[in-house]
Order: structure tokens, then sequence, then C-alpha cells
């Protein structure tokens, strides 16, 4: 059988591929295959091909713990997440916060919402920050000391600039 | 900052409620139940809305409202449970059952993105009220993709570069606002020429940053694109080359019987230069920027009513534009 594409050569490659419920078909030589993208298709070392692009958003960032972990509202394990880019409802931000923050201080640099506040945990969320204020600089340090002995690096972070912060002010 | 380069103004929140999984875990009974709850609190609002089930569109119809802006070309897709809900002067628009629950927009022609957040805000916290939606006091607003996270919002301006991209500095200048956190992209276009010389500058960061500071930053960027367009656009006039091009786009889009969707675009934005510029008279920026969306090939359709053959299309934008311009 000769190639679809070129009519020369002989067919080696047979391509099946459903892309939104569309099916297509290719008989194609090895040169049309590869001038195609198709001429890796059994090379298992290549990412997945659409798994791939998203997995490079989360990172590696996947210890093992986590991979039979399921999220009990929604059912997904973070493999789900990251194979998809997409997090499967609010309480997996809850479940798999630890995975997903490398990813998600890659995407926007920063971990720490600052604008609006949801109306219906705007008082809850005022009383924590009168808290946050009532605690001296001392209490910061303190704090401080305990998160970097727990090497909590990012609370420590958080700490140091708030102390540099109020030392400023 | 004028009409005469930004063309709209637009803001979308992205938002889900609390105790629904997101969209990608959904099943039909699901997203109808949710679509059942959300219909209910749009109902409550002030404003009014019209529904549309994006199952009961013919494609072309669906197609006609990403033209317009309206809907994401993935939402475009039949899918039980969609729906848009849509304000009568179309300005305002809630997608339903999309990545996220809700998708609120809002349009506003002109630069006037902080009247378009207004809006949106203001719908957002009735929504809000009614809804509950995911919020989390150190991600914010709880989206499906985590480059939502945070505000949830993203501001954009369409703009008029056709000067910029004729000197091909819109390719260096992309570069850079990528850099500092924004987006340019062309919009109707096809690979990386854009007939219409229309791009869309958006925001890319929602984490860590206020809905204020975002919009601030956007609409300084926007002003200095703008400057540095009128700047080139002034070179270019001093040229009689240029002139006449402008001129005589003008003369074939009142002539033409046949028009493809590229060749249109291509001219009418040399028109709407030329308005600006003073050299073509008698014809409003709004009817070049009406007309940049009508005669794309779904919108079109819709206008007749049917499903039209690449050549029947050609015809009918020739007619339209031929008679929008008299």
């Amino acid at each position: 059988m000769k190639c679809q594409k070129c009519k020369v050569n002989d067919a080696t490659t047979h391509i099946k591929r459903i892309v939104n419920g569309k099916y297509t078909e290719y008989i194609l030589c090895a040169d049309c295959a590869h001038e195609m993208g198709f001429d890796n298709v059994f090379d298992t070392s290549m990412p997945d091909m659409f798994g791939g692009l998203l997995t490079s958003i989360f990172g590696a960032a996947l210890p093992s713990r986590s991979q039979a972990t399921r999220c009990p509202v929604c059912s997904s394990t973070y493999g789900d997440i990251k194979n998809t880019g997409k997090v499967g409802c609010a309480s997996c931000y809850d479940i798999f916060l630890q995975e997903l923050l490398p990813s998600i201080k890659g995407i926007h640099g920063n971990t720490q919402h600052c604008g609006k506040v949801s109306e219906g945990v705007c008082s809850e969320v005022n009383a924590s920050e009168q808290k946050s204020t009532e605690l001296t600089v001392e209490e910061l340090k303190a704090e401080l000391q305990n998160a970097i002995k727990e090497q909590n690096f990012e609370l420590a972070a958080e700490l140091r600039d708030k102390i540099k912060e109020r030392e400023g002010a | 900052m004028g009409e005469s380069v930004v063309i709209s103004s637009r803001i979308r929140l992205a938002r889900n409620l609390r105790e629904y999984p997101f969209p990608c875990r959904l099943d039909e009974q699901g997203r109808l139940e949710v679509l059942e709850k959300i219909k209910k609190a749009v109902e409550g609002l002030s404003e009014e809305f019209i529904f549309v089930n994006m199952e009961d569109l013919p494609e072309y119809g669906a197609v006609s409202m990403v033209e317009r802006h309206l809907i994401s070309p993935e939402f475009a897709k039949p899918l039980a449970g969609r729906a848009l809900a849509v304000s009568k002067d179309e300005s305002i628009s809630i997608m339903i059952n999309e990545e996220d629950h809700l998708r609120i927009q809002v349009i506003k022609s002109g630069a006037a993105l902080k009247e378009a957040y207004e809006i949106a805000d203001k719908i957002d916290r009735e929504l809000d009220a009614a809804l509950s939606f995911a919020y989390d006091k150190k991600l914010g607003y709880l989206t499906q993709c985590p480059t939502n996270l945070g505000t949830g919002m993203r501001a954009s301006f369409m703009m008029h570069l056709c000067a910029l991209s004729e000197s091909r500095t819109v390719q260096r200048i992309a570069t850079n606002l990528t850099k500092l956190g924004f987006v340019i992209r062309g919009t109707y276009g096809e690979g990386s020429e854009y007939s219409g010389a229309l791009y869309q500058i958006s925001n890319q960061i929602t984490l860590g940053i206020s809905e204020e500071s975002a919009i601030d930053n956007l609409m300084s960027i926007c002003e200095q694109l703008s400057n540095s367009e009128l700047q080139t656009r002034e070179k270019l006039m001093e040229s009689m080359e240029y002139q006449d091009r402008l001129s005589r786009s003008m003369g074939i889009l009142m002539t033409a019987r046949l028009i493809s969707h590229q060749e249109a675009m291509r001219l009418l934005s040399n028109v709407r230069v030329g308005i600006c510029e003073g050299i073509i008279e008698d014809i409003s920026l709004n009817t070049i920027d009406k007309l940049m969306i009508i005669i794309q090939p779904a919108s079109l359709m819709s206008i007749e009513g049917k499903k039209l053959t690449p050549q029947e299309r050609d015809i009918a934008r020739a007619k339209l534009i031929k008679n929008s311009l008299r």
C-alpha cells in the first residue's frame, strides 16, 4: 500500500487519532509520518501528549504519599490534577496545598491573595487580621525562630518581611 | 487615551460555587443542578438577563457569539448544562459551566476598564451573597485552573495598533510585556499576521495583586502603547504613499462586490486610521468597529439566518460594508 500523503513510498505507519470526538486515520510512509510529527508514537520517554503541557506547570513536586491520597469531595488524586492541569474542587486546594504551592508560586510569583475578600468570609478575616496586628515585633521574632527550626521557610520569609515592615514603620 | 486606539475594555471574573466540584469533575446531573442554582440567583439581580442554552443553538449561532466576544471558543461546543446569561445590550454576559461554574464578563467600548470593573464587582457581590463562592483566605477565589487563583480577574483592552504592527514593533513589545506579567495577542488573526491589527492586552497574574493595582498597571501600559501608536501613525502620515493607501482602502470597500474576511479587515483597519487622522470624513469610528465584528463568517450567517458558502459570504460581506459606509 502506498502512503496516502506522498503517494510514492510504501506505507509503514498506520495512525488512528480521535481529537474532540473526531476520528481521523492516516496511512503514511516513514518520511511523511516524521513530517507530521508521528515518528515517536511509541517512544515512552516522551511526555504524554496532552498531560505533558500541564505537567510542566505542576513540575515534579509530587511526593509519593499523595499519589494514593484522594480528595474526599471529588475523589481527585494529585496525579489527576497534575495530568489534566485542572483542580477538581475547592477542597482539593486544602488537601493538596503543599503539592500545589510550588506550581502556584511558579505561575504567579506569589502565594498570598491580596485582593477582594469574599463577603461570606469578610467578618472572619477581619477578626484574624486584627489578631495578627496585635502580635508584637518580639512575638513575631519568636515565631520566626520557630518557623526556621521547623524549616518552614515560606512562613519564615513572610514573618521576616512583616518584622522588617513593622521595624521600618 | 482616546478611542482612536482603544476599542473596548473588558473584565472577566472566574467564580465557583463552594459546595460543588469544579466543572471538570461534574457530570451532566451536577451541571444541571449548578445551572439551576445560578439561574435562580441571576434572576434575582437588578439587571435583566436573557438565558441561552448552548445546546439549543445552531453551530454558527454559537460561533457568532465567540466572534462578538460574548463567550469563549471552548464554551461554543454544545454540552448539557451549559448556558449563557446575557444582558439586553450584550455588555454583560455570564457563562455558566464553562471552565469555572461562572465567568462574569463586562465589556465597555473605549477605555473604560474601571467602569467595567465596577459593574462586574457589583454583580459579583450580589451573586456571592446568594450563591456563596469558593474562597480561601490564602489563595483567594478558588478556580479550576490555578492560573486564575486569587482575584480570578482577567482585565483586557482591545487595541487597534495599526502603525505599531506595520512597523513590526508589536513583537518586540510583546516580549517585554510578558516579562512584566502581561500578554498581548492578536485577535481575528491567522498565524502571526493579524489582518485587522486588533490586539488584546491583558494581565496574566491574578494572585498577590489586588484588582485595583492590576487595573492601574494595565491602564498605564495601555496609555504608553496608545501614545507610541499615535506617534508612529504621525510619522507614517508624513508619506503620501501611506495617505494614498488609506484613501484607496475606502475606495475598494465602497465598490467591491466580493470581499474576503481578511481583505476586509485589512482595509477597514486602514480606513479606521484614515478617520482618526482626518483624511476620511463622515464615517464614525463606531461604524467601523461594529463592521469589524459583524463581517466575520458566523456573524454574517447569523444576520442572514442560514448557512452560507464562502462565496455567498464574500458577497454578503461586500454588500453589508457598502451599505454601512454609504
